[in-house]
């Protein structure tokens, strides 16, 4: 005999998972209770369920395996909705455990009570809510194959305190799903495939834009073997970078909005464009009737939905990434390099990523992700918030191998950094973690300081400080008229009077002071004012034995360039040389 | 052009499927016109007919969401035009102290059945395509029509 709580941790177990983020409250005790008494598994308290659920996306992400999260009704249930929605829009496997008020009372408003199951529907791959502890088994194994399987994704279950209580007789964890009406593609069509390789035969000018499905199907190398087989160009978009060694020749960067030149021109030049487990997301594509309006249109993605949701697609293939580029490779011949090549790797050099740091002027934000560069190894994961720190850090980090860029895309989730970093950092203890954030992003999840202390997560902070919301301030400077409506973080009450948004000579101090906030979580906190003191502070923080934050106080009017304004097509660039 | 489709969508009978369809409907602002459910032969499978407008291109991408549902079996969408079997149900109170025997006639002409009488009222119920359930209320608009309610439609692949 066994309890519903039991039985989960069991399935837990068994389903390989070592490490549970979580945070305890009334309904869910009985399961924080068996964990009490299950050293196997590692629990990490967070200090916001948000954070918990961002933490097990982030160690889902940089190790392939499902996160798992485990919190209370009510509040905490819906503390995760920004978690889930986030995983849900960057496909990331997690589970979500959250306790439940008791089936007897559910539907009466009871203390803590929230509809998790109909919270979580438009968010989740899938969600349930577990009324009977004979069909927990089921459910559990059910979830685990859901959220990795196919275009992976997150479940939420929620788990009624009585069912958590409730005895089973005879349990045993099931061996297999048992979902007849779900069942995830896997090899592409041989028709398309062969059409597609015909299609890169004859193409003069093609292009791959690889997405966040080859990081899913663990198909970088296939990827890169299929791109010097045909000598095609690829871009790889923000959830992708890392697919391909920015070093290749045949890497074209990152596409879209802040996307590289090169890449642009490259998909909007071509005759040929292959999207691979990506979903042409409108920050890709900017104005889609111009879009690769001359090409080819293949589409390879294991979610049926996506194909021809937003482009015209002539050669759709169903699949698993690379299942269908293992059938590809045997049914393309090699393709030689050609005229097109040359143009591409003329536009990366025409249009190198550039900044001019004056030595005795403000630090710019570039420089300082330029000298992180040079303190990361190999194995170095790298997390980032969302605003401009996140689009520089994926224009200029250097990017050596998948799931070693840890960014928030879909959703753009400010706060995402810090607690990503922390799973990224608890699935591979060996490697160094890095968050890139700003002062704004940092601020949304700051609680989790003293989670890394207490359990030494030695994840190394590095705060771009423009004292302001950049990227919406970038907005507002090229689109709403200078209007600087409350992008200013030193902005008080009586600021209106006397200025209309970022003064070069403000004299207001910044809160809070980071370094102190460091310090009063027990970590080392460092700062850097002067370009001078860039590499020092770096070279202090990185040698900490432990977690540290490293504060930089960046240029404030600093813009993201290239920048291709939302709705345009994508080879119209700003390219900011006047600044 | 927009047009009417039947989605006849295949599901395992469970709590909240109904409420994962009409939210991914919902959620992307297109209006559901009629709504049918039930259990099918096999009681852990439920069918919904629901009938959406909109161009062939919408009601593709929105059966491939449908699809995409872990509990969804099968999507099927049926355009109306086609002119396949689409059929309505519906039952009408007609008020009948005086008009009895021409309200009588109409109901016998359309093969409408009496379900329910008393000394006011008749209560018929009628199925058949939806022309010819709004062709009898045309007809009885003239004796007024107290209260009535429609199924929806269903509709069957050809």
């Amino acid at each position: 005999m066994m309890t519903g709580a039991e039985i989960l941790i069991d399935a837990l177990k068994k389903e390989g998972v070592d490490i549970v983020f979580g945070y305890p409250g009334g309904v869910v005790l009985p399961v924080f209770d068996v964990l009490f008494k299950t050293p196997e598994i590692r629990v990490v308290l967070t200090r916001h369920e948000q954070a918990a659920v961002h933490a097990a996306d982030g160690y889902a992400r940089a190790t392939g395996r499902t996160g798992v999260c485990l919190v209370t009704s009510g509040p905490g249930a819906t503390n995760t909705i920004t978690g889930l929605a986030n995983a849900k829009l960057d496909s990331i496997p997690i589970v979500v455990i959250s306790g439940q008020v008791k089936t007897a009372v559910i539907g009466t408003d009871a203390f803590q009570e929230a509809d998790m199951a109909g919270l979580t529907r438009p968010i989740c791959k899938h969600s349930y809510l577990v009324q009977r502890v004979e069909d927990l088994p089921q459910v559990l194994k059910n979830s685990f194959y859901i959220a990795r399987s196919g275009r992976p994704g997150p479940v939420a279950v929620d788990l009624p305190a009585d069912v958590a209580q409730a005895p089973l007789e005879n349990y045993a964890y099931p061996e297999h799903p048992d979902i007849p009406s779900y069942q995830p593609p896997e090899k592409g069509n041989a028709n398309q495939i062969r059409k597609l390789a015909a299609a890169v035969k004859q193409a003069s000018r093609p292009v791959i834009l690889a997405g966040g499905g080859i990081v899913a199907a663990g198909a970088s190398a296939e990827l890169v073997r299929f791109a010097e087989k045909t000598n095609i160009p690829v871009a790889t978009t923000l959830m992708a970078l890392g697919c391909v060694p920015d070093d290749h020749e045949l890497f074209l960067g990152m596409p879209g909005m802040h996307g590289r030149v090169s890449a642009n021109y490259a998909l909007m030049e071509c005759d040929l464009l292959i999207g691979m487990g990506t979903r042409f997301d409108d920050r890709v594509t900017g104005d889609l009737k111009s879009f690769a309006a001359g090409a080819t249109i293949a589409h390879v993605d294991i979610d049926p939905s996506e194909i021809g949701k937003i482009l015209r697609t002539q050669i759709p293939i169903v699949g698993d990434v690379r299942s269908v580029l293992a059938d590809l490779d045997k049914a393309v011949a090699p393709r030689p390099a050609n005229e097109w090549n040359r143009i591409v790797r003329e536009w990366s050099l025409v249009h190198p990523l550039s900044y001019v740091q004056d030595p005795e002027g403000e630090i710019l934000p570039q420089y300082v992700i330029d000298r992180v560069n040079l303190q990361a190894s190999k194995d170095t994961i790298i997390a980032t918030d969302v605003g401009q720190h996140q689009m520089w850090s994926a224009l200029f980090v250097r990017h050596r191998g998948p799931r070693a860029f840890l960014s928030s895309g879909g959703m753009g989730t400010m706060g995402f950094g810090l607690p990503a970093a922390m799973g990224a950092s608890l699935g591979f203890p060996d490697r160094p973690v890095v968050v890139i954030t700003g002062d704004g992003s940092i601020q949304m999840n700051i609680q989790e300081l003293p989670t890394c202390t207490l359990n030494r997560i030695p994840v190394k902070i590095v705060v771009l400080n423009n004292s302001c919301l950049g990227m919406v301030r970038q907005w507002q400077e090229l689109f709403y008229d200078g209007h600087y409506s409350k992008t200013c973080l030193k902005e008080r009450p009586e600021c209106r009077s006397v200025c209309s948004g970022h003064r070069p000579d403000c004299p207001n101090a910044f809160w809070p002071d980071f370094v102190r906030v460091a310090e009063a979580n027990g970590m080392p906190g460092f700062r850097a004012t002067r370009v001078s003191e860039v590499d020092e502070v770096l070279c202090k923080g990185f040698a900490v034995d432990g977690p540290a934050l490293m504060e930089f106080r960046v240029k404030k009017i600093e813009n993201v360039y290239p920048m291709v304004p939302g709705g345009k097509p994508i080879n119209v660039i700003l390219l900011g040389a006047a600044r | 052009m927009t047009e009417k489709y039947t989605l006849v969508i295949t599901v395992a009978n469970r709590v909240g499927v109904l409420a994962r369809i009409s939210g991914l409907l919902s959620s992307r602002g297109i209006n559901i016109e009629s709504i049918v459910g039930c259990r099918t032969e096999n009681p852990d499978v439920y069918q919904v007919h629901l009938v959406i407008r909109g161009t062939p291109e919408l009601v593709q991408k929105i059966s491939k969401q449908v699809q995409k549902l872990i509990d969804t079996i099968k999507v099927v969408d049926i355009p109306h035009k086609k002119g396949g079997p689409i059929r309505e149900f519906m039952f009408a109170k007609i008020p009948a102290r005086k008009d009895r025997s021409e309200i009588l006639d109409i109901v016998n002409m359309f093969g409408a059945k009496i379900v329910d009488i008393s000394p006011s009222f008749l209560t018929v119920d009628l199925s058949g395509p939806t022309r010819k359930i709004d062709q009898f209320m045309e007809m009885m608009k003239p004796f007024g029509i107290r209260e009535y309610i429609r199924s929806g439609q269903i509709a069957v692949g050809s």
